[in-house]
């Protein structure tokens, strides 16, 4: 299925949640291109938060801003799958911007953004929050065009608009036709519990990437008191090279939300969220109307399916641009209108999540999954898979291959099966599970995707024997950087020294002593932070020099130490207001 | 058999006991070990975010402030390996911002350099970042030089939980993280923080000075001059201002 991806505003839509700070935020920014002081004062006073509250959450998510952007604002994938920032240099040229600014007619504002989940079809890029997909040098000069002739967005070709699903194999999930309500119908034959004991019996496993027993979570939540419980999808899919659950929320969202409807029916919730990511906004009208179809259905509501008692609401809350709300307890931050900070666990979500209420938080493809099961029962889906990772796992595929798209294979699939069936050849490593994964080499390929080996949330970013494989790392190490909340000082400092030090090596500056200071500070940056994103930031360093020490020894100084600060670029500036350019304003 | 009845956790070989509720810090702390420590004061919530405290607990990295200490527990505290990581940690912190200690009104009395001394920290080692930030010097009586903030939160939590008022926030990401203050012109001015409020005290570094006091304890008699960080007991000495540190 394609979609088009097209304005999303619902006003009083029945599911919008209309008062939401993100989603208030979201507004103002699209009226006045920034988010003015005083706009933050008076929704100070209305929604009755402090104003250094809206003031963190506006400064913590990098899609408000407190300086006017263009009316047309522009942020490019600088994703190593779905970006080109050659392509954004372009079009700042054309457009006569620079890169992080706001051209003076405040007409276009260029920027860069952290993986927007096109991976298989970009580069790509978003345009005041929508998104475009195969960019061309000819689509960006006819961008630069309609920017330049202030065409409305609505009448931008809507081809540019279209996001394709490139479904490329079929497994359990993907290829087994889901009938609207049939789990539900399924579920109300049985008691929660029996229903309950089915998850557990599948084996199913948290799909989000740390792979915690589904049934487990579910009974320990449904055994936590509060006066009430809930669910939460996370469709945050910030991982770069990960694009599955845009898939799921395109063509099964019924799944989907039955999913939720299911572990609301078992825990005994009466609302859940899905928590989309605001790189996906363009899906929210689809999303809404598959809702309120469910609502007129009884799928959702009061008395599902008629079943007095059985009553469960959805609601969506759009993000705003933080791959951390991707974590658990940053999400429920998100969620309740504060900066996405990872809370101390424990408490853990089940027994105090969203308001303090027991909470179950999983991914999408997880509850698309368990909806299935409560259909087909825990043996349809267990007997696929491996030893301890039972079923199947939808694999976003990009990079350097003939055709990158979704995959699902049952677990205990080699990465050379996976090579053979995009189409990649003469490969020089994989990024498995994005850049908090593992990244391996050749001699690795006959491994397997499962949690007893290479476990995985589903990115598969594959990189051809051209790819300059330290920029790739660099790259990754700039995403941690940007990414980190700033909570903790092992991963708010160390993230950005990392990538300093990866710089200044891949500059040719770096010495024996840089490398051995990166694996030093690496080290301490994975071991001592307090969340999943410091303790996996510096995997593909770690990996790397473990890997591929050869990509870093090529590049080094044959010197011991080199000083980070250089002093002769230093006086650039000083050199270029004296206007002098002899050998007397120069240190060598 | 009996159960045991008392509770106990085992901090570098030595069984302390701890009641129910407890983090290993409060433990130690009762029981006078010292596990180094930036963000955490007995009587705020914990905070868990310098990381200061980092202890191993049967060998898996914890943080010492805000892990509930639970029976069997075996944790190494001052171990070579694990003064090390602090160090860096400190001078993480250090280099984060602008730290000019022999320009500073805090020098001696602050717990960033007192931390330091007592890691052997003789540097910064990594490359200054040199941030910008902004001194705010509108309030009357209090002083905010945002250049010295370790984002503690510290003032944060006093704020809230002590002085029942919201003064201090933290906003931003990743390093743009800084400290913000709530009212309409962001300006200390503009709150109802007073110079009695423990917010105005409370931070470990001289980020919120209390004007006019400036130099009233003398270079030497300053409470790090006096005193090891690692001191039992040494928590209410660290708040105690405007006297010399070795008065009662
Ligand atoms: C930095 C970070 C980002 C994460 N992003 C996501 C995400 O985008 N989607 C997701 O499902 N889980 C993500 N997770 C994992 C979640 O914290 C959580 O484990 C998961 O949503 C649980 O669902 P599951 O049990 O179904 O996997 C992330 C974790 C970290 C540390
Ligand atoms: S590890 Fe990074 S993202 Fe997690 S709390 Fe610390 S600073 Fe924030
Ligand atoms: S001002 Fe002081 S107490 Fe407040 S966060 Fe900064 S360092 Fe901590
Ligand atoms: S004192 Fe424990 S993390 Fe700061």
């Amino acid at each position: 299925m394609d979609t088009n991806n097209g304005s999303d505003t619902k006003p009083g839509s029945l599911t919008r949640q209309n008062d939401h700070l993100l989603h208030r935020l979201y507004d103002l920014q699209q009226q006045f291109h920034h988010i003015p002081q005083q706009s933050i004062i008076n929704l100070a006073t209305e929604l009755k938060l402090p104003i250094s509250q809206i003031e963190g959450v506006v400064d913590f998510y990098s899609f408000f801003h407190r300086s006017p952007r263009g009316r047309y604002d522009i942020l490019f994938s600088n994703c190593t799958s779905c970006g080109d920032l050659a392509m954004m240099q372009q079009l700042c040229e054309k457009l006569n911007v620079s890169p992080g600014n706001t051209r003076a007619d405040g007409s276009v504002s260029i920027d860069a953004t952290s993986c927007i989940g096109m991976c298989d079809q970009g580069p790509a890029l978003l345009v005041n929050g929508r998104t475009i997909t195969q960019l061309s040098a000819q689509r960006l000069e006819m961008i630069a065009s309609h920017v330049e002739a202030a065409t409305p967005l609505d009448q931008w070709p809507a081809e540019w608009f279209r996001v394709q699903d490139n479904v490329r194999k079929n497994g359990l999930l993907l290829g087994t036709a889901f009938d609207t309500g049939s789990a539900l119908s399924a579920a109300i034959n049985m008691e929660p519990e029996a229903l309950l004991a089915e998850i557990t019996k599948s084996g199913l496993r948290g799909r989000g990437g740390a792979g915690f027993g589904t049934g487990m979570k579910w009974k320990f939540c449904r055994e936590a008191k509060g006066d009430a419980h809930y669910v939460i999808c996370n469709a945050d899919e910030g991982e770069p090279g990960t694009f599955k659950d845009r898939i799921l929320l395109t063509s099964h969202a019924h799944a989907v939300f039955e999913g939720m409807t299911l572990c609301g029916y078992v825990i005994g919730a009466q609302k859940g969220y899905l928590y989309l990511r605001a790189e996906y906004r363009y899906l929210l009208p689809e999303l809404y109307a598959v809702l309120s179809r469910r609502q007129q259905a009884g799928l959702l509501g009061a008395g599902i399916l008629g079943q007095t008692g059985f009553d469960f609401d959805i609601d969506i809350i759009v993000g705003a641009g933080a791959y951390i709300c991707g974590e658990e307890s940053s999400l429920i931050e998100s969620m309740e209108q504060k900066r996405g900070i990872p809370r101390v666990r424990p408490p853990f979500p089940v027994t105090s999540g969203f308001l303090g209420q027991p909470t179950v938080v999983n991914n999408v493809e997880t509850l698309a999954a368990a909806a299935q099961i409560a259909i087909h029962g825990s043996e349809w889906f267990n007997t696929q898979g491996s030893d301890k990772s039972d079923g199947t796992k939808i694999l976003s595929v990009s990079g350097d291959c003939t055709t990158p798209g979704i995959y699902e294979y049952p677990f205990g699939v080699s990465i050379q099966k996976i090579l053979d069936d995009c189409g990649a050849e003469n490969v020089q490593a994989i990024q498995v599970g994005g850049p908090s994964g593992t990244l391996i080499g050749p001699d690795e390929f006959e491994r397997k995707l499962g949690f007893e080996d290479l476990a995985t949330g589903g990115s598969f970013m594959i990189f051809g024997a051209e790819r300059d494989l330290l920029a790739v790392i660099s790259n990754f190490a700039h995403f941690f950087a940007h990414e980190s909340c700033g909570f903790c000082t092992p991963c708010r400092v160390g993230t950005s020294l990392l990538k300093n030090g990866l710089d200044k090596i891949v500059s040719g500056h770096g010495t024996r002593y840089d490398m051995d200071e990166m694996y030093r500070m690496a080290t301490l940056v994975k071991r001592r932070s307090h969340c999943g994103l410091g303790q996996t930031a510096a995997n593909p360093v770690l990996d790397a020099l473990q890997r591929f020490p050869k990509l870093f020894e090529e590049r080094l100084l044959h010197s011991e130490y080199a000083p980070h600060f250089d002093l002769d670029a230093s006086l650039e500036e000083a050199r270029r207001i004296t206007h002098r350019d002899d050998a007397e304003a120069h240190l060598s | 058999m009996s159960e045991p009845t008392n509770k106990t956790i085992t901090i570098d070989g030595r069984e302390i006991p701890f009641e129910e509720g407890q983090t290993i810090m409060d433990a130690a702390l009762a029981a006078d070990i010292y596990i180094p420590h930036l963000c955490h004061r007995p009587g705020l919530s914990p905070h868990g975010s310098c990381k200061l405290c980092t202890v191993e607990v049967n060998g898996r990295s914890a943080s010492a402030c805000t892990l509930p200490a639970s029976s069997g527990q075996e944790i190494s505290n001052n171990t070579d390996a694990l003064n090390e990581v602090r160090k860096t940690i400190t001078q993480m912190l250090f280099v984060e911002g602008n730290h000019f200690c022999p320009s500073c009104e805090k020098t001696g009395n602050c717990t960033l350099q007192a931390v330091a001394y007592h890691l052997d920290m003789l540097d910064g080692h990594f490359p200054q970042f040199y941030p910008r930030r902004e001194v705010d010097a509108s309030h009357p009586g209090i002083m905010l030089d945002r250049d010295r903030c370790i984002l503690c939160e510290l003032c944060v939590r006093a704020s809230r939980e002590v002085d029942g008022k919201d003064v201090f926030a933290i906003t931003g990401r990743g390093t743009d993280a800084r400290l913000i203050v709530n009212s309409e012109s962001g300006k200390l001015v503009d709150t109802n923080i007073t110079t009695d409020d423990l917010a105005a005290h409370i931070c470990p570094v001289g980020a919120i000075l209390i004007k006019e006091e400036g130099y009233e304890v003398p270079i030497g008699r300053r409470t790090f001059d006096l005193h090891m960080v690692g001191e039992p007991g040494l928590e209410p000495v660290i708040l105690r201002k405007g006297q010399h540190s070795d008065e009662h």
